[in-house]
């Protein structure tokens, strides 16, 4: 496999969400997600019904993806913030260490200098967990003592049932 | 690379339908999200030319249900096959968990085939993937084409390490949920080694 798979726990998982939900609150952000550079949404806060954030995490991960295919092009290493400007909501993208991804929804309430002051000093908070779940990862990986998965017991009966057989 | 959330209890993971142009990958998830139950499956997002053909990526997530305690969710992606877009098809394979390689058993688009996979090989390689290791299956589209090659012939030019191999139709929906199916149970199964 060409990376560790990403496992979150309980415990990280609760302080990166308290991390977004600060964020949202001090940059008046209608909703901040934090996705995997691979396009899956790991947090959400804010009103994060009014969006269908599936779709949200994919394509901002699309984003993400092509515009440092760009970056590599022009001879960058990446554009580690994209912005979008909309008419009345606007999208703050930003990188956070290797594989995540922030995503700042705001409008009139907040503005851009706020949004990225904010998004700076969330993003090196985050980066201490990632830190965090990457060498726990690589620990387990190094000893062989890793977490027993609860996927260990999987079954074909279990898959079938998966696809209604 | 497969994202594990054990405080919300979910799994998900990504298949990527790869296949020369026109071999039916757009048409496979097309079929699959029409036939998924609405509740389970997400919005199809495609990023597609005016005429239809895949610029970037077709998209759709699909809860399947749970196993072991926790909910799979199965992300498909399918990658633009046209042989200029490259770039994109790079980034698309980016922390995949199994492919899907649709071939076109048409006999004029062998070739297109057997070039596919070899980009396949080198563009898994360069995001640290081994085609020879990672979960792969091998879906032999069109087959009710009058052109179509006999499956010893396709599987004499395309099978190459006993992947699990499925004859289909996919804008008829045959063989389409088989395929999935096989590419999930090799999924699970690399956890369940993992």
């Amino acid at each position: 496999m060409a990376k560790l798979d990403l496992m979150l726990f309980e415990e990280e998982y609760t302080l990166l969400t308290e991390i977004i939900n600060r964020l949202e609150k001090d940059a008046s952000a209608k909703v901040v997600f934090l996705v995997d550079k691979n396009g899956q949404q790991i947090a959400a806060a804010g009103d994060v019904k009014s969006i269908d954030a599936t779709s949200l995490a994919s394509l901002t991960a699309g984003n993400v993806a092509a515009t440092d295919g760009l970056a590599k092009l022009i001879g960058e290493k990446e554009f580690s913030l994209l912005f979008h400007e909309g008419e009345k909501d606007n999208l703050h993208i930003s990188i956070v260490g290797k594989r995540g991804i922030l995503v700042v929804i705001f409008d009139q309430n907040s503005s851009l200098a706020l949004v990225r002051l904010r998004v700076k000093k969330a993003s090196k908070e985050l980066q201490e967990i990632f830190d965090q779940v990457e060498n726990r990862a690589q620990r387990e990986s190094d000893s062989g003592s890793r977490f027993e998965s609860p996927f260990s017991e999987i079954t074909d009966e279990d898959i079938d049932r998966l696809f209604g057989d | 690379m497969t994202f594990i959330n054990y405080a919300s209890r979910e799994i998900n993971c990504k298949i990527v339908y790869y296949g020369p142009g026109l071999c039916g990958k757009t048409t496979n998830i097309q079929w699959i999200f029409e036939q998924a139950n609405p509740e389970k499956r997400g919005k199809l997002v495609s990023l597609a030319t005016e005429t239809d053909r895949t610029l970037f990526f077709d998209f759709l997530p699909l809860d399947m249900g749970t196993v072991k305690g926790f909910k799979v969710r199965f992300h498909l992606y399918t990658v633009p096959g046209q042989v200029f877009y490259d770039a994109s098809r790079k980034l698309i394979l980016r922390g995949c968990d199994g492919i899907i390689f649709v071939a076109d058993s048409q006999k004029a688009r062998m070739e297109a085939n057997i070039e596919s996979i070899a980009n396949l090989a080198t563009n898994l390689k360069e995001n640290g993937f081994d085609i020879r290791t990672i979960p792969y299956v091998l879906q032999l589209n069109k087959r009710d084409m009058p052109s179509a090659v006999g499956v010893t012939e396709i599987e004499r030019l395309l099978r190459f390490r006993n992947e699990p191999m499925i004859e289909a139709v996919a804008n008829k929906g045959t063989g389409v949920i088989d395929t999935l199916k096989a590419s999930a149970r090799q999924i699970l199964m690399e956890l369940q080694r993992a």
